[in-house]
Parts: C-alpha cells; sequence; structure tokens
C-alpha cells in the first residue's frame, strides 16, 4: 500500500479516536477529502517542478506513533535555547511531554491544540482561527488539516506580552522504524500583542522521519510576531512546512529560516496582508553539503495599499546538494505604494551543487516599487587572497567569507543568545573555528 | 632580506613580468614607479603569492629562503604584508575580529597559542593611537562602507598589527586627498625600523615627499629599466614617462 492509501485509510481510525461531534470534525472531512482528490504533489506541477517526494512515498510510515515515548532532558538539552529562559511546548514522537514542556495561562495561553480543540473556553479563539488562513486547495496543508489533532496554541491577548521567547520542539525517538508526524500549530498575536517563537524539529537517530507541519500564525493590529524556524535535523529526516499568515494593519511578522540540516526540506512560506501598513519579512541562511535538497517556496500576497514585504535568501551549497528558491509577489491592483524587495543570493562551492532560483512577480497595481534580484555565484577570488594575504589560511578565509555572506540576515535576529547559536552553528556547518568572538 | 632574481610571471599565458631584478635589505625604503600597464602591481601580486599568477622563471627568495611553493597565506607568516589597493569589504567581521583572526592564524602557523585577550586589547589600543585611529572605527565591519581614505588607514592598521618583515604599498596613494596621504604616509614612517622594509609602489611621485625613499626603480614593460635615488622621482614627476620609454626603446 502506498503512502496516500495508507493514510486515507487511516482517517477512519483517526477519527474513532477524536471527538466526531466536535467542529472540527466537518473541516477534517472536507480536508481528507481534497487529499484524496488530489494526492501528493508530483514533480508535474510547477510548483513541485524541482522537488521530488516519490521516494518518500515509498517508505512505509507509521502514522500512529506507540504512546509516550521518553527522554532524559540531559540527552536533548543541547536542541533547546538553554541559555535563557523560555516556555516550551515539546512533543516526543507527535506525543506532548509535559514533563520536558514549560507552558503558562498567566495572561497568555502557550498550550497545546489539543486542548484548544477540545475545551470549550477556547472554543471562539478556533471558530475564528482555525483552518482560516490555512489552504483548503493545497493537498498536503489539507493532509495536515485532516490529521491536526497536536501541535501548539499560542494566544496572546491584547496589549500582552509573554515574559520570554516560545520553543516549540518536536524530537522523534527513532523507537519507530519510521513515522510520520503532522503537527498543527495556531498562533494569534491579538493587537497591540507582541511574541517571539522559535520552532525546531529534530530526528534523534538515524530512522526515517517525515514531517507534514501546519502553521497558522495571525497577526491582528500592530502586533509584532517573530519566528525563527531552525531546520538542522538529521540527514533521515525530511520535513514540508507550510506556514501561513495573516497580517492586519500596522503588523510586524519577520520569519527567520535556518536550513543547515534535514534530507528533504520544503518550506511553503504564505503571508497575506489585510490590511495597511504592513511589514512582512522573510529571511533565510541555507547551509547544505552531502545530497541534502531545500527548496524554499515564498509567497506575499499584497492586498491593500501602503505596505512593505521584505525577502533576503543566501544559500551556500556544498557536494550533491540541491536549493531552490521560489518567491512569488502579488500584487493586487488596490494595492498602491506596495514597496516590495526580493533577494536571493546563492554560492556554489561545489561543482556538483545545484540550485534553481525563480522570482515571479504578478504586479496589478501601478504605483508601487517591487524589485528583485537573483544571483548565483562563487567565492569571490580577490577576497579570498586578501585574507589569505594576512595570514589566514584558504580554508579559514572561504569560511569568514561564506560567514561574511550569511551575516546581514543574521541581523534582524532580536533574541542575541539565538544569534550567537546561529553564528556557532554556521561556524560548525562550515567545518571551522572562526577563531573570533561571535 | 628580499631578493628577486630574474623574475619571469604571468596570468593566462601573458608574460607580464620579464626578468625582474631587485634586492631589499632590511632597514630600506624602496619606490617602485612605472606608468599603467608596466606591472607594477603584478610586481606586488607576485610576491605575496597570488596563485593566478604563474611564474615561469626566475625566484623571490626572502631571508635566504625560496617562496616558489609558498602560500600567500604562508608568505604572511613569514612577514609579507600586501596593502592593497582595493581593500576587499567584509560585512559582518569587525576589524578587531578580523585582527584577532589573522594575528592567532600566524601565531597557530608558528606553533604559538593564541595571544591573550589582555594583551590583543593593548596592542590593538597602542596601534591605533600611534596612528591616531578611533575606537569606534574598530568596530566597524572590515572596509564595509569605509572612505577611500579610511580603506587605505586600515590597511595601514593592519600593518601596525601583523609588524611585518617586508611591507609592500600598492598603489597606496591612489584616491586619497593630501590630508588623507599625510596621515598614512605619517603612520607607514612610525611603522618603519631598521629591521623592516617598505617597497612603495606608485605611479605619482607625490607620496615619495612624505615617505622617503632610498632607492627608486622604474619599470617599464616588465622590466626595471632605470633605479636610482630619490631623485629619480623628481626627475620622472617633471619629465613623465615619455623619455624613459624613449630610452628603453632605443
Amino acid at each position: 500500500m502506498d503512502l496516500k492509501d495508507k493514510l486515507i485509510s487511516s482517517f477512519m481510525a483517526f477519527e474513532n479516536k477524536v471527538d466526531v461531534e466536535h467542529p472540527v470534525h466537518d473541516i477534517r472531512s472536507e480536508a481528507i477529502k481534497n487529499f484524496e482528490e488530489k494526492g501528493f504533489p508530483s514533480k508535474k506541477e510547477e510548483a513541485w517542478k524541482y522537488t521530488s517526494l516519490r521516494s518518500l512515498q515509498k517508505v512505509d510510515f507509521s502514522i500512529f506513533p506507540k504512546e509516550s515515548n521518553t527522554l532524559e532532558y540531559k540527552e536533548i538539552k543541547k536542541y533547546f535555547l538553554h541559555e535563557i529562559d523560555t516556555y516550551k511546548i515539546v512533543f516526543v514522537d507527535g506525543i506532548y511531554s509535559s514533563f520536558l514542556s514549560e507552558t503558562t495561562h498567566d495572561g497568555v495561553d502557550i498550550c497545546l491544540m489539543s486542548a484548544a480543540l477540545t475545551k470549550p473556553m477556547y472554543k471562539q479563539v478556533i471558530d475564528m482561527y482555525f483552518n482560516k488562513v490555512a489552504s483548503k486547495e493545497e493537498s498536503l496543508t489539507t493532509l495536515n488539516t485532516a490529521f491536526s489533532r497536536e501541535g501548539a496554541f499560542i494566544y496572546i491577548p491584547k496589549n500582552k506580552m509573554p515574559r520570554k521567547p516560545v520553543e516549540i520542539l518536536h524530537f522523534s525517538t527513532g523507537n519507530e522504524a519510521s513515522i510520520m508526524l503532522q503537527p498543527r500549530n495556531l498562533i494569534v498575536a491579538e493587537e497591540n500583542a507582541e511574541l517571539q517563537v522559535i520552532e525546531r524539529h529534530q530526528s534523534l537517530t538515524s530512522n526515517e522521519v517525515l514531517t507534514n507541519c501546519v502553521t497558522e500564525i495571525f497577526a491582528a493590529e500592530r502586533a509584532i510576531v517573530d519566528y525563527y524556524k531552525i531546520q538542522n535535523d538529521a540527514k533521515t529526516a525530511s520535513l514540508i512546512d507550510n506556514t501561513y499568515i495573516d497580517q492586519k494593519s500596522n503588523s510586524v511578522v519577520k520569519v527567520h529560516t535556518f536550513s543547515f540540516g534535514g534530507k528533504l526540506t520544503r518550506n511553503n512560506l504564505n503571508f497575506y496582508q489585510n490590511g495597511e501598513y504592513i511589514d512582512s519579512t522573510m529571511k533565510g541562511v541555507t547551509i547544505l553539503g552531502y545530497k541534502q535538497h531545500v527548496d524554499h517556496h515564498t509567497l506575499v500576497h499584497h492586498i491593500e495599499p501602503n505596505c512593505e514585504s521584505h525577502q533576503d535568501y543566501k544559500g551556500i551549497y556544498g557536494e550533491n546538494s540541491t536549493g531552490v528558491f521560489n518567491g512569488k509577489i502579488i500584487v493586487d491592483k488596490i494595492a498602491q505604494k506596495t514597496n516590495a524587495f526580493q533577494q536571493n543570493n546563492n554560492i556554489l562551492i561545489s561543482d556538483k551543487a545545484t540550485i534553481n532560483t525563480k522570482p515571479q512577480l504578478e504586479i496589478f497595481a501601478d504605483d508601487v516599487k517591487c524589485s528583485h534580484g537573483c544571483t548565483i555565484g562563487q567565492l569571490d577570488e580577490e577576497a579570498l587572497f586578501y585574507l589569505q594575504s594576512r595570514g589566514i589560511p584558504k580554508k579559514e578565509a572561504r569560511a569568514l567569507l561564506m560567514y561574511a555572506f550569511a551575516n546581514n540576515v543574521l541581523e534582524s535576529v532580536r533574541i542575541t543568545e539565538l544569534k550567537t547559536r546561529i553564528n556557532k552553528l554556521i561556524a560548525e556547518k562550515l567545518g571551522v573555528r572562526l577563531g573570533f568572538d561571535l | 632580506m628580499l631578493k628577486i632574481n630574474n623574475l619571469h610571471a604571468g596570468i593566462e599565458g601573458n608574460e607580464i613580468l620579464k626578468g625582474i631584478n631587485l634586492e631589499v635589505k632590511a632597514g630600506e625604503v624602496h619606490a617602485i614607479m612605472g606608468p599603467n600597464g608596466s606591472g607594477k602591481s603584478t610586481l606586488a601580486a607576485v610576491i605575496a603569492g597570488k596563485e593566478e599568477y604563474e611564474v615561469s622563471e626566475g625566484s623571490v627568495v626572502l631571508e635566504g629562503e625560496n617562496l616558489e611553493d609558498a602560500s600567500p597565506e604562508e608568505r604572511a607568516h613569514k612577514g609579507i604584508f600586501l596593502s592593497f589597493q582595493y581593500p576587499v569589504e567584509i560585512p559582518g567581521v569587525s576589524v578587531t575580529n578580523f585582527m584577532k583572526t589573522a594575528i592567532n592564524e600566524t601565531r597557530k602557523a608558528k606553533g604559538l597559542e593564541d595571544m591573550p585577550a589582555n594583551e590583543m586589547l593593548k596592542m590593538i589600543r597602542e596601534k591605533s593611537e600611534l596612528l591616531d585611529i578611533d575606537r569606534k572605527f574598530l568596530s566597524r565591519s572590515l572596509n564595509e562602507g569605509f572612505s577611500g581614505g579610511e580603506k587605505k588607514r586600515n590597511e595601514i592598521f593592519q600593518l601596525a598589527m601583523l609588524e611585518p618583515k617586508l611591507a609592500i604599498l600598492d598603489e597606496t596613494d591612489s584616491g586619497l586627498d593630501i590630508d588623507a596621504l599625510r596621515i598614512v604616509a605619517n603612520g607607514v614612517n612610525k611603522l618603519k625600523s631598521k629591521d623592516n622594509a617598505v617597497i612603495v609602489i606608485t605611479h605619482y611621485q607625490r607620496l615619495l615627499d612624505y615617505i622617503i625613499p632610498d632607492f627608486v626603480h622604474v619599470l617599464h614593460e616588465g622590466k626595471i629599466v632605470k633605479s636610482g635615488t630619490k631623485e629619480l622621482a623628481h626627475e620622472l614627476e617633471d619629465k613623465g614617462y615619455d623619455w624613459i620609454k624613449q630610452e628603453t626603446a632605443v
């Protein structure tokens, strides 16, 4: 049985486990119908031209994890931003781990999707926001919707800000030969609220993992959301990340994606600007080797006038790695005075590495500023000579130049400890000790 | 200190240096002048070991050691410093961190431990005071957004920090106004000693009013066609390069 059939036939068993009376039940049923009709996307589709899911579909993934696998904090401490205090929502093989988590209901709700979906006190929020910005057409998103049960639920009321950043961590233990996870996150920042989130998926063994994650983020008027995705997973772990962001007037949402690991990673990042004077920022650093593959698909839909969007993705591709950047910007006819910037710069450090980069601009308004630029290059030989002539060996000089290349993406990281951590990850990924204070 | 014997070098099959002979002793300042395209910057790059250039004949010998197989970083470790005409911008790496990396990599190559942080800070303070460099300047990203004058001052600051035996200043005067030129020249003069040597590469004589050379060499079509003392530089300033070209044509 292929993965699609397995998922569809598992849906009934899944439904029997969860509350069929719940309003979400209808949403799930609609969603599975859409997935059944469309199935997994194939390379024939333009949006999936460079990313094949075929080999993943041949893996016999467990869809329902066995209950309660445990982990000791000390085994996994390094995956947390342990230098600072954070709220933590931790899942082990898709099951919430209360032992490893630190949630709160003190003025803000930082807790679980399963609780939000079942408790009456959250009904209003769920009715208002759940599955409201996520696509009802895109097959993998609807697959996630069909199986949506667990994940992070964060609700920040008007004028509130949690005392500390929130970490969402998904661990897979490898207790099953191969596992498919489908976390579903809902994040709501009401008017003038502020929030910082760090999300990470981490497989702890070399057993195969496929995560199909959907995150919905709602930023109301003047809300500020910083979202950091750390993708430094094991070489046998694949991630399809579907993030949908709905922004209202004067809100600022920044998503940073650091892609350093994994087997296959697909990031579908979608911004919808439903208001004026909105700022949407997408930044990414991708450093790959081996046969790793990362595909960044971004969409910014400028629906109203006077908004901005900024995209800056940097990629360094080594060995047999492959990368894709596809940045789509739509500016509606009424969205005058839009400023949309998009930049994608890549360095290929191996003859066998590949990058496919494609800007896609659909502009229907006439008074807008839109710019885009893609570059693919090697390291600058003159710069390399400059560093070497100062006594820095070639290998370190290359690392320093790559570090410098990626650096401006890190400038907007507002959590200092996270920035240091990412700097260290970059140095580690480049395989050298940079020899200076980061 | 430095002996260049019958050096032939070029790039992609084009020979640019066609038999250079030059000896530089400790404590000396040599100026290499010449018209555009005469091979001045190539000579500087070849001494510093730039890999694109192929040496087809002859040798560059530093303190008795043939540098033939030495990489640019090994040459730097042995005490060669090249001040670039167009220093490269490195965003995200401060001047201070860059110098720490350069110094510690050089120490590592010599089998030494990293320089202790307090010693490093002291050295940075001393050298920046010597060259009258604002401390704020040192925390800026290397060469990023620097003016022409700032870039050249930064090159001299690196020279001061790395304390090379042989400093080659490639067109350090280009793009500098007279005040910046004076500051840069003063810096070089303060760093000069009986144990080190300087090669000044320049198109114009004006830098040599501030950095007084012991010897002046004229490079033309890849060869040193005339050598003399600082008076030669004045003569070139008055007469231009044409008379040299005519003289060598004969």
